[in-house]
């Protein structure tokens, strides 16, 4: 697997040297150039845009960081052909990603759902949040009350005003 | 006591958050749960290995099974191949192979070099009952009761502790199942 990854990678960075060299126009998708994406799309824009759109969503199982839209490991590629063809069958996209899930689980989706499970991933950087800002609130009235607690003494008074008026040297 | 107490929040917290990135280093991010466990296998009707007969997975129903899937390109398939050859000479449990996008020609010379431990092979040379069972590397492996429900699933090469501590005792309990 890991190596069909590499062998494609090689590929590709072939196909973008060659066209480099001979000075033409990189190809709209550079995967494409180098012949490891699934068959060319349906001639249907709109049904192309809506499988690319599902591909975006759904995680390559095999190259854990890439969505199986940018991914051309051979697993990603199936997985684009049979988004391709559910969406050619008419299938709607809810169905399509029930397809992915009851099959990989919800791992092969980017946005996770949000469920009893995931609460804390969903809330959590929040909860954080709220805490952070409860425990600065408290910090920082804590040193306004600590602030008008100590008045200055009338000597302290004194020698800030000298030192105001620069008559004593800075310690 | 009331700072002190204070002082300790910073240290539970960096604590706690050590704890966790510890416990992730000894986490393999490829193993992803699968959501099969406990459901029934994926039906799938395909040609068998080197024959012109098909096989349907309806037919293993009412025994314990294993499934096994494998290629002749899978390097990994090769390290696990040793314990399924001696399982398969103990004969608790028939081993179903499924050959994962390979030809027919590899597969068999591949066979031939490391031995046959499968009752049968069937071929899924596009890959789509291997979507079905949520397959997204080889080899994987999986434990299919008597009313054809997955029990177990093994991501990547059985290793001989794995057979010896989780396949092997779980096909015996699933086997003593009614």
């Amino acid at each position: 697997m890991r190596l069909h990854a590499h062998a494609a990678a090689l590929l590709l960075a072939a196909a973008l040297f060659a066209q480099a060299e001979a000075g033409a126009q990189a190809p709209p998708s550079a995967a494409a150039a180098a012949g490891t994406t699934a068959v060319p799309t349906l001639n249907d824009p709109v049904a192309a845009k809506r499988e690319h759109e599902i591909a975006l969503k759904l995680r390559c199982l095999v190259c854990q960081n890439q969505s199986i839209a940018e991914s051309n490991a051979s697993l990603a590629v199936d997985l684009r052909n049979q988004v391709r063809e559910q969406v050619a069958a008419g299938k709607s996209d809810a169905e399509i990603i029930d397809f992915m899930t009851s099959r990989y689980g919800d791992f092969v989706l980017y946005r996770p759902p949000l469920k009893g499970t995931t609460m804390l991933l969903w809330f959590g950087p929040f909860a954080l949040l709220v805490i952070g800002a409860l425990v600065a609130w408290r910090v920082v009235r804590a040193r306004k009350a600590q602030a008008a607690a100590a008045p200055l003494t009338e000597s302290e008074r004194a020698r800030a005003a000298r030192l105001l008026q620069g008559e004593e040297g800075a310690e | 006591m009331k700072r002190a107490a204070l002082f300790l929040v910073p240290l539970v917290a960096f604590v706690l958050l050590a704890l966790f990135l510890l416990r992730g280093l000894w986490l393999n991010p490829r193993e992803v749960p699968s959501p099969l466990i406990g459901k029934p296998a994926p039906q799938f009707t395909l040609p068998k290995l080197a024959s012109d007969a098909q096989f349907g997975s309806k037919d293993m129903l009412g025994q314990v099974w294993i499934f096994n899937v494998w290629a002749s390109w899978c390097t990994p398939c090769r390290v696990e191949h040793p314990l399924f050859n001696q399982l398969a000479s103990e004969k608790l449990v028939p081993i179903v192979g499924l050959n994962y996008k390979d030809t027919p020609q590899a597969a068999t010379r591949w066979l031939a070099e490391l031995g046959d431990p499968y009752q049968l092979i069937v071929v899924d040379a596009d890959g789509r009952v291997g979507i079905d069972y949520g397959v997204y590397g080889v080899p994987e492996t999986f434990v299919i009761d008597k009313k054809g429900v997955i029990r177990h699933k093994h991501i990547g090469p059985v290793t001989a502790e794995a057979m010896q501590k989780k396949i092997i005792p779980l096909v015996r309990e699933l086997q003593a199942e009614p």
